[in-house]
C-alpha cells in the first residue's frame, strides 16, 4: 500500500486509454489461460480418446479397447486395483489413528508441530528418491535388512522382498499414511469438545457419543479420504518404476513400457491403457466431489 | 516426487493446530497413545535414518563422506540438476503470468468463472502424468501428430515445460487463490485506479507486493514438483536430475541413497513453500478479508 500512496499523486490521468485497456486486459489473459488449457490438457484428453478408438488405418475400431477386458491387462487393472486398495485402506486407518492421537489434548504441542509438518514432507516425498530410500533400508543390502540379519533375522529368507506386491504396498504407506493425516486433520478439528460434553451431559458414554456422533460426522470424510489415496496409488509410476521394474504388472508402468517402445505395439493399445485410467481416475474424481458436498453439508449446520 | 505431490488438491495443508487447552482438562497420555506413536515414528524415521547411513557408507567398516564427495565432482549430477532447474524456472514464470492475471480477474469481473477454475485445476488428477504425456507427444511431437510442431522444438527438453506447467497447475493455482481470498482486491484496485494508476502500475505495485508470500508459494511448490519430475523425462530420454538418480541407483546404491537423501530436504523446502503461501504476511485492508 505504502508503494502505491507514495507514487499515485506523480500519475498522469488517462481516463479514455484506461477504459479501453480495462475492458480488454481481463479477457485477453482470461482468454489466454484458457486456450493454454484447451491445447495442452483438453487437447491430449482428445487425443487419448481418439486414438484409442482409431485403427492404423483410421478407422473405428473398438479393438485396442476390448484388449483392456483381455486376460493380460484384465490383470494388470486388478493388480494395480488391489495396491491401490489395499495402501488406502491401510493408509486411512493409520493415517486417522494417528491424527486423532496427534489432536488429543494430552498430546504435547510439539509433537503435534512435529507430526504436522512432517506429514507434509512425507505425502509429498514420493518417486525415485523414495524408492531408493526403501532400498537402502530394506533392500537385499539394506541397512536394515543387515541389521536384522545381524541379530539373526533374516527377512528375505523369511520370504520378504521389497520388489514384491507387499514391498510396495509398504512403500506406499510413506506417502499414504502423512496424506490421510494431511486431509483427516481439519475434519477431527472440526469435531467440537461440546458435542462430546452435550452427549455426556444426556446420560451418555464414549460409544454412544461415537456411535451416534463422531463416526456418522467423519464418514464422509474418511470416505473422500479413502478415494484421494487410491486415486493417488494408482497414477503412481515412479516408486514402482525403480523399485520393482515391471515385476509387478501395473497400468502405468505398462503405458510407460508401450510409450518408451519396449515393447513393440500399436500407440493406440498404450493410449486405451490410458483412456481405462482417466476413466478410472475420473470416476474417483467425481465421487470424491460428491462425498466432499456431503462433508459440507455436516459442517455447515 | 511430482506424481505423488498429493493427489488432491483439495488437501487442504492441515492448519497449524490450535494450542491445547491448558489446565484441568489435560490428561495424562495413555500407554496405547504412546506406543502407537513410537510404531508410527519409526516407520516413518527408518528409512530415513537407513538412506542416511548407506549414503555414509564406504564399504567395510568405513563410513565417511566419500560418496557426497565424489557426487560433488561429477559433472553429470550438475548438469542434470543444472537442466531440471531450467526447466523450473521456465515452468515457473509461465505458470506465474498465465495465473496471476487469470485469478485476478476472475476474482474481479467474473466471479462466475470461479467454479470452473476450480474444476480445471483438479484436472491433472483425472488425467495423470502418463496419460499426460502420451496425450501430448500424440497430439504434438509423434511423426504423424495432427498438430505437430517443429521437430527442434519438440526435441528439446523444453517441449516437457508445457506440461509441467499442467502437472504443477493445480499446485500454483491454489496457492495464488488463497492468497487473493486474503486481499480485497476489488478495494484495492479501485483505490489504485481512481488515484490513476495504469493495469501494469496495479500489477508491479499493488498486486504483486501483497501477493508476494503467496507467489513465493507458488514458486516453490513448483520448483519441487519440477526437480522430482521423473515420468515425462524418462518417457522422452531427457537426463533430468531424477531420471539421474535412478541411473545412478542402477550402478552405484550409496551415491544413489546420498542424492534421495538431498531431495528429501528439496521436498522439505518446497513444503516450507506452502506454510508460506498459507496466508501469513498479506497485507489486508479493512472489511471483507
Amino acid at each position: 500500500m505504502t508503494d502505491l500512496t507514495s507514487a499515485g499523486g506523480a500519475l498522469r490521468r488517462r481516463p479514455k486509454q484506461r477504459a479501453g485497456l480495462a475492458g480488454a486486459l481481463p479477457v485477453f489473459f482470461i482468454g489466454l489461460f484458457f486456450i493454454y488449457v484447451l491445447a495442452f490438457l483438453g487437447g491430449p484428453a482428445l487425443s487419448i480418446l481418439f486414438q484409442a478408438f482409431r485403427s492404423s488405418t483410421g478407422h473405428f475400431t473398438t479393438q485396442y479397447v476390448d484388449q483392456l477386458f483381455g486376460h493380460y491387462y484384465a490383470k494388470t487393472y486388478a493388480t494395480t486395483a488391489a495396491l491401490s486398495a489395499v495402501t488406502a485402506l491401510i493408509g486411512v486407518v493409520a493415517g486417522l489413528l494417528t491424527a486423532y492421537q496427534i489432536q488429543r489434548q494430552s498430546t504435547p504441542g510439539w509433537l503435534r508441530n512435529a507430526v504436522n509438518s512432517f506429514s507434509g514432507v512425507a505425502a509429498n516425498f514420493a518417486g525415485i528418491p523414495l524408492a531408493f530410500a526403501f532400498i537402502s533400508t530394506l533392500g537385499t543390502q539394506g541397512m536394515l535388512t543387515l541389521w536384522l540379519k545381524a541379530a539373526g533375522i533374516d527377512i528375505y529368507g523369511a520370504g520378504f522382498s521389497l520388489f514384491s506386491f507387499w514391498g510396495l504396498v509398504l512403500t506406499y504407506l510413506y506417502f499414504q499414511i502423512p496424506l490421510m493425516v494431511i486431509i483427516i486433520t481439519p475434519a477431527l478439528q472440526g469435531m467440537r469438545r461440546e458435542w462430546r460434553e452435550a452427549a455426556m451431559g444426556l446420560g451418555g458414554n464414549g460409544w454412544h457419543y461415537w456411535r451416534h456422533v463422531g463416526i456418522p460426522i467423519l464418514t464422509p470424510s474418511v470416505l473422500a479420504s479413502f478415494i484421494l489415496l487410491f486415486g493417488n496409488a494408482f497414477a503412481s509410476y515412479a516408486t514402482p518404476y525403480a523399485l520393482t521394474s515391471g515385476l509387478v504388472p501395473l497400468v502405468p508402468i505398462e503405458i510407460g513400457n508401450l510409450m518408451s517402445g519396449n515393447v513393440i505395439a500399436d500407440p493406440q493399445l498404450g493410449n486405451a491403457l490410458s483412456l481405462g485410467m482417466i476413466v478410472v481416475m475420473g470416476a474417483a474424481m467425481t465421487l470424491y466431489t460428491l462425498l466432499q458436498r456431503w462433508t459440507g453439508r455436516w459442517q455447515k449446520r | 516426487m511430482a506424481e505423488a505431490i498429493a493427489f488432491p488438491p483439495g488437501a487442504d495443508v492441515a492448519p497449524p493446530a490450535p494450542p491445547a487447552p491448558a489446565g484441568r482438562g489435560r490428561r495424562r497420555p495413555n500407554v496405547m497413545s504412546v506406543i502407537w506413536i513410537i510404531i508410527v515414528a519409526t516407520f516413518f524415521l527408518l528409512p530415513l535414518l537407513g538412506t542416511a547411513v548407506f549414503s555414509l557408507w564406504a564399504g567395510g567398516d568405513r563410513y565417511n563422506l566419500t560418496n557426497y564427495a565424489a557426487l560433488v565432482k561429477t559433472p553429470e549430477v550438475w548438469a542434470s540438476l543444472w537442466l531440471s532447474v531450467q526447466l523450473a524456472v521456465y515452468t515457473v514464470v509461465i505458470s506465474l503470468t498465465l495465473l496471476i492475471p487469470t485469478v485476478l480477474f476472475v476474482r474481479l469481473r467474473a466471479p462466475w468463472l470461479r467454479p470452473v477454475l476450480e474444476v480445471i485445476s483438479v484436472m491433472p488428477f483425472v488425467i495423470p502424468p502418463i496419460a499426460l504425456i502420451q496425450g501430448l507427444t500424440g497430439l504434438y511431437s509423434v511423426p504423424d501428430a495432427p498438430l505437430a510442431m517443429p521437430i527442434w522444438f519438440v526435441s528439446r527438453p523444453e517441449f516437457m515445460v508445457i506440461g509441467y506447467v499442467i502437472l504443477s497447475l493445480p499446485y500454483s493455482y491454489r496457492a495464488l487463490d488463497v492468497g487473493i481470498s486474503a486481499l480485497d482486491v476489488s478495494t484495492l484496485t479501485q483505490a489504485a485506479l481512481s488515484l490513476g494508476a495504469s493495469w501494469a502500475q496495479i500489477f508491479t505495485r499493488v498486486i504483486i507486493p501483497n501477493l508476494r508470500t503467496a507467489i513465493l508459494g507458488a514458486t516453490l511448490l513448483t520448483f519441487a514438483i519440477v526437480l522430482g519430475e521423473f515420468v515425462f523425462a524418462n518417457i522422452l530420454l531427457f537426463n533430468t536430475f531424477a531420471v539421474y538418480i535412478n541411473y545412478i541407483g542402477q550402478v552405484n546404491g550409496t551415491e544413489a541413497a546420498a542424492l534421495s537423501l538431498f531431495s528429501f530436504f528439496v521436498t522439505w523446502l518446497g513444503m516450507l513453500g506452502i506454510l508460506a503461501g498459507g496466508g501469513r504476511g498479506q497485507v489486508r485492508t479493512g472489511g471483507v478479508g
